[in-house]
C-alpha cells in the first residue's frame, strides 16, 4: 500500500513538468500581443512596452521563462500579472471561493444523486422511478447557463429568495446554494442515473443472492453488500467531477459574480497573461491527480478483492 | 419558461421612464429618506490595468479610482465640460507658450505633506522621462525640454535596438518659482495647453512616490475627495471621503467602494437586488426594447459622453485612396436607421468629427456628407469608377458584429456593391493589425476624450503620424493649420482654426464619422440626486445616500 501511494506519487512529478511545460507554451504562443489592448484605444508608447517586456522577460526564449517561472514556483513565488498583483494573492482570494462553491456542489450532487438513485435501484420500475429519469434526463439536456439564469430569475429577482449575485468574498456559504446547485445539476443528473444502474445491476449479483441465501436482514443486505459495491463507479465519477468543478465554474461564477478561479484563468487568456493561466492550472492539475489517487485508494476500501501491492 | 415579471415591460412605466430619460436622466429620488451624510457607496468598476499611479491611467477602470482621489489644477464641469480653476488659484498666459501657474495654499496630501510646487513638476517629469516607462508621456510632448527626456526607440520594442538613455531627467521648460507657484514654457505656442490640466497625468505626487514607488503602488496617496484604504484585486477598491479636504465639490456620502464583476449582466443583477448603487454600463441584453427602463422606473438615465464612433479608410491600401469612393460609403450608411434599429436610439448620429459634448465643437461640419442619400451616393461610386468589394473588420470581442453588418447591409443596399464583415477575434490583434498598417479592411475607430476640447479629437487623430491615426492621413495644409490653431493666442480663437480644420476632413473623408455616444446607467434605491458626467463617471460630489 506504501509503496503504491510512493509510485502514485512520484508519478505526479513528470505530469506536472509536462502539464504546466505545455500550458505555458500554449499561453505564450496565442497570438496578439499582451500590451496592444493595455492603453485604451490609443497604441502604448514604445517605452512603456520596452519595460515592460524588460520586466517580465518577454525577450527571452519560451524555455528560459518557463525556467525562470519553475524556479520562482519552488520558491512559492507564483510571480505577477501585467496589472501589477501578485499572482498569488489572486489565486489565494479566488481559490477559497472556487472550494466552497465545488464543495456545495459536490455535497448537493451526492446526497440528491444518491437518494435518487438508490431509491429508484432499490424499488424498480414503478412512478417514482419515471419521475427521476424524466427529471434527470431534463436537467442533462439544460445547458448550465439556462439553469443558472433561469434560478437567478425566478428565486432571486421575482421570489426574492436568494441574493442575484454572491454579495462578498469569501462567499458564504448560504449564497452559494443556489450557485452550487447550478453547477452540480449535470453531474446530480448523472450520479442518480449512475447508481440506479448499479444498483440495478448489482441486486442480481451472486453475492447478494448468497446474502440473503444465508438469512441476512434486509438492512444489511442493501447497505453492506449491495451499496458498497454500487459505488465504485460512482466513486470514481465524484472524484474525477471534483476537479471538474474546480474548472469548469466559469460559466456559473460569471452568472453569479462569484470571484473564483475560473474567470481568473478566463480574464488571463483573454489578457495572455501566462503567468495567472499557469499558476491556477498548475493548481488544478495537483488537484485532479490528488482526488485521483484518493479515489483509487477507495476501491481497496470499498472492494475487498481489489488490493494494490 | 414564463416571462419574468422584471422584464415584462408595463406601458405605463416605460412612458414614465421615457419621459424621465428625456428631461436628461438624473432625476432625484426624494421619497422622504434624509440623505445620510456618512453614508456607504458602491459602484460598478473595472479591474485597474495598470498599477494606481496617474501618469500611467489612462483607461477607464484606473481612471475611476484616480479621478476619485486626486484633483488637479482644474477642473471639468460635469455638465459643459468647461475646465475651471480647483487647486489652481490662477493660470496665466499672454502668449500660449510661457504659463504662470500659482496654486492655492493649505492643499494636503493623504499623508499629510502639503501640496507644492515641487509636487507637480515632479510629477510631471516622472511622467515624461521615458525609461519610467509611463504611459501618458507624451501629454507633455508640447512642454520644452521634452525630446531631452523622452527618447524613441530607433527601431521600435520589436527592434533589437534600445532607446538611448534621456540626456536630462528633468524638462528645461518646467520651473519652480517658490512653494506654491511654477512655470510651465513649452518649445510652440499651444493654445488649449492648459485645457488638459485636470486630466490624469497633470496630477501631482507626494515626495513619498519618489522615495519609495512600490509602497506607493500598494498603498497610493492623492489630493483628492477621497483617500485609499484597501484593495483586493479583482474584487473591490475601498475608499472613504478625505474630511481633510480643502477644496470644492465636498461629497455628501463617507465611503466609496468601486466593485468589480464578472461583467455588467451581474453588475446590473447586483443593482436590481440593492447590493450595488451604480453601474454605468448597462448591458445590452437589458439595452434591448429598452428593459432596463421598466426594470428600473425612475432609477435609470442616458447622458452622452465625449466618444464618439468612426470608419476609418486604411488609405495605405490602394483601393480606398479614390476620394469619392470614400464620400460614397458615407452617403450610403443610413445612420438614423442603425442607431435606432440597432441601438435602441442610444447613439446619436454624428454630424462632424467632433463630438458635440465638448467646448469648440459646432454643428453640422460633416455636411451633406453624413445624411443618408443613395443617389447621391450612387454619383459619387459612378464618379469613382470603382468596381469590387469593400470589406468592415473590427474585433469580435467588443459586440460591434450587429451594428457592423448592418452598416454593410447599408452600404449594399444603396450602391449595390458587395460588402462583407470580417471580424478578428480579439482587439489586441486588431489594433496590432492597425499599428503596424496591416489593416486592409475600413475599421471601426472609438475615441473617447481624454479631455474636453475640440483639439483632442482633431490633432490625436488626424493629424500626420499622430498617434492615433488609425487611418495614416495626411495632408499638409491640414496640419498646417492645426499647428496655427496650436499656435494661437487664446482658446475661442483656437478654436475656430480647428473648426476650419475640421472642415477640410469632409473635403478628404479619410474616416468616416459615424455617431456620438451616450452612456445608459442605473441606480439602487438608496441614491438620490444622481447625475452622471461627460466623463462617463458617476458625478460624486452631488450624489447622496439615504439610510
Amino acid at each position: 500500500m506504501g509503496r503504491y501511494v510512493l509510485r502514485r506519487l512520484l508519478q505526479l512529478i513528470p505530469v506536472f513538468l509536462g502539464t504546466t511545460f505545455l500550458i505555458y507554451w500554449l499561453v505564450w504562443s496565442l497570438p496578439g500581443d499582451p500590451f496592444a489592448g493595455k492603453c485604451g484605444e490609443r497604441p502604448c508608447p514604445d517605452a512603456y512596452i520596452s519595460l515592460m517586456r524588460e520586466k517580465f522577460h518577454l525577450d527571452e526564449p519560451v524555455i528560459v521563462q518557463y525556467l525562470r517561472y519553475l524556479g520562482n514556483l519552488f520558491q512559492g513565488d507564483f510571480g505577477e500579472t501585467f496589472r501589477g498583483s501578485s499572482v498569488g494573492d489572486l489565486i489565494a482570494i479566488a481559490y477559497p471561493n472556487t472550494i466552497r462553491l465545488a464543495l456545495v456542489a459536490l455535497v448537493i450532487e451526492a446526497i440528491i444523486g444518491l437518494a435518487a438513485g438508490i431509491m429508484t435501484g432499490l424499488r424498480g420500475r414503478g412512478f417514482l422511478d419515471n419521475v427521476v429519469l424524466i427529471s434527470t434526463l431534463f436537467l442533462i439536456s439544460l445547458p448550465v447557463f439556462v439553469t443558472g439564469f433561469v434560478l437567478q430569475i425566478v428565486l432571486g429577482f421575482e421570489l426574492g429568495w436568494i441574493k442575484t449575485t454572491v454579495s462578498k468574498s469569501p462567499a458564504p456559504w448560504d449564497e452559494l446554494i443556489a450557485p452550487g446547485f447550478v453547477l452540480g445539476s449535470l453531474s446530480m443528473a448523472y450520479v442518480a442515473r449512475l447508481t440506479r444502474t448499479s444498483i440495478a445491476e448489482n441486486k442480481r449479483a451472486d453475492f447478494v443472492r448468497t446474502a440473503v441465501a444465508k438469512g441476512q436482514p434486509q438492512s444489511r443486505v442493501v447497505g453492506v453488500h449491495l451499496l458498497r459495491n454500487s459505488a465504485i463507479p460512482v466513486l470514481t465519477f465524484l472524484g474525477t467531477d471534483l476537479g471538474a468543478l474546480m474548472g469548469g465554474a466559469i460559466v456559473t461564477e460569471g452568472i453569479f459574480d462569484i470571484k473564483g478561479i475560473g474567470n481568473l484563468v478566463y480574464d488571463g487568456i483573454i489578457g495572455k497573461d501566462g503567468l495567472v493561466v499557469t499558476g491556477v492550472v498548475t493548481l488544478l492539475v495537483v488537484v485532479y491527480l490528488m482526488s485521483n489517487l484518493l479515489v483509487d485508494l477507495l476501491y481497496a476500501v470499498l472492494d475487498p478483492r481489489i488490493r494494490y501491492d | 419558461m414564463r416571462k419574468p415579471r422584471w422584464i415584462a415591460a408595463s406601458s405605463m412605466s416605460l412612458a414614465l421612464a421615457l419621459t424621465i430619460a428625456g428631461c436628461g436622466g438624473g432625476s432625484s429620488d426624494d421619497s422622504g429618506a434624509a440623505a445620510n451624510a456618512d453614508g456607504a457607496l458602491s459602484i460598478f468598476g473595472t479591474e485597474p490595468e495598470n498599477p494606481l499611479i496617474p501618469g500611467t491611467t489612462t483607461e477607464a477602470g484606473g481612471s475611476k479610482v484616480i479621478k476619485a482621489m486626486w484633483t488637479g489644477l482644474t477642473s471639468y464641469d460635469p455638465v459643459t465640460s468647461e475646465s475651471k480653476n480647483a487647486m489652481a488659484e490662477s493660470i496665466d498666459t499672454d502668449d500660449s507658450k510661457v504659463y504662470k501657474i500659482k496654486i492655492k495654499q493649505g492643499w494636503k496630501f493623504h499623508d499629510g505633506t502639503e501640496v507644492k510646487a515641487k509636487n507637480y513638476v515632479d510629477a510631471w517629469n516622472f511622467t515624461a522621462y521615458s525609461p519610467n516607462g509611463q504611459q501618458a508621456a507624451s501629454f507633455f510632448e508640447q512642454v520644452e525640454g521634452y525630446q531631452d527626456v523622452n527618447t524613441a526607440d530607433p527601431d521600435g520594442p520589436d527592434g533589437p535596438q534600445q532607446a538611448p538613455e534621456p540626456a536630462a531627467k528633468t524638462m528645461s521648460g518646467l520651473k519652480v518659482i517658490d512653494d506654491y507657484n511654477f512655470e510651465v514654457t513649452l518649445a510652440e505656442p499651444f493654445s488649449v495647453f492648459q485645457e488638459k490640466f485636470g486630466y490624469n497625468p497633470f496630477f501631482p505626487l507626494p515626495d513619498s512616490f519618489f522615495t519609495d514607488q512600490a509602497a506607493f503602488e500598494k498603498n497610493p496617496i492623492g489630493n483628492g475627495p477621497f483617500k485609499f484604504v484597501s484593495r483586493q484585486p479583482n474584487t473591490n477598491i475601498v475608499l472613504v471621503r478625505n474630511d481633510d479636504y480643502t477644496g470644492p465639490d465636498k461629497p455628501k456620502f463617507k465611503d466609496l467602494t468601486i466593485r468589480m464583476f464578472e461583467g455588467a449582466e451581474a453588475g446590473y443583477a447586483a443593482v436590481n437586488s440593492n447590493e450595488l448603487d451604480f453601474l454605468d454600463t448597462v448591458p445590452p441584453s437589458s439595452l434591448a426594447g429598452a428593459a432596463y427602463q421598466s426594470d428600473f422606473p425612475d432609477r435609470n438615465g442616458s447622458t452622452p459622453y465625449m466618444g464618439n464612433q468612426t470608419l476609418a479608410f486604411p488609405l495605405y491600401q490602394p483601393q480606398y485612396q479614390n476620394v469619392d469612393l470614400r464620400k460614397a460609403i458615407s452617403l450610403a450608411i443610413n445612420r438614423q436607421e442603425i442607431s435606432e434599429k440597432i441601438f435602441e436610439g442610444t447613439r446619436l448620429p454624428a454630424d462632424g468629427w467632433v463630438n458635440p459634448a465638448v467646448p469648440g465643437y459646432v454643428k453640422g461640419q460633416c455636411g451633406d456628407l453624413c445624411e443618408y442619400n443613395p443617389e447621391r451616393a450612387k454619383e459619387f461610386l459612378a464618379k469613382s469608377g470603382f468596381t469590387g468589394a469593400i470589406t468592415l473588420s473590427t474585433n469580435a470581442d467588443g459586440g460591434h458584429k450587429e451594428w457592423m453588418t448592418a452598416v454593410c447591409n447599408s452600404v449594399k443596399n444603396a450602391l449595390g456593391i458587395e460588402c462583407t464583415y470580417e471580424p478578428i477575434p480579439t482587439f489586441g490583434e486588431t489594433r496590432q493589425k492597425i499599428s503596424n498598417q496591416q489593416m486592409n479592411a475600413i475599421s471601426r475607430a472609438g475615441w473617447i476624450a481624454d479631455y474636453p476640447s475640440i483639439e483632442n479629437f482633431l490633432n490625436p487623430l488626424y493629424r500626420s503620424n499622430a498617434s492615433s491615426n488609425d487611418s495614416t492621413y495626411s495632408n499638409p495644409a491640414f496640419d498646417a493649420l492645426l499647428a496655427r490653431a496650436d499656435a494661437a493666442p487664446s482658446v475661442d480663437e483656437a478654436d475656430k482654426l480647428y473648426q476650419e480644420a475640421e472642415r477640410m476632413l469632409a473635403v478628404d473623408m479619410p474616416v468616416i464619422p459615424l455617431w456620438n455616444q451616450t452612456a445608459q446607467y442605473v441606480w439602487s434605491e438608496r441614491l438620490g440626486n444622481v447625475r452622471m458626467g461627460s466623463d462617463r463617471e458617476l458625478d460624486l460630489s452631488t450624489v447622496t445616500v439615504n439610510g
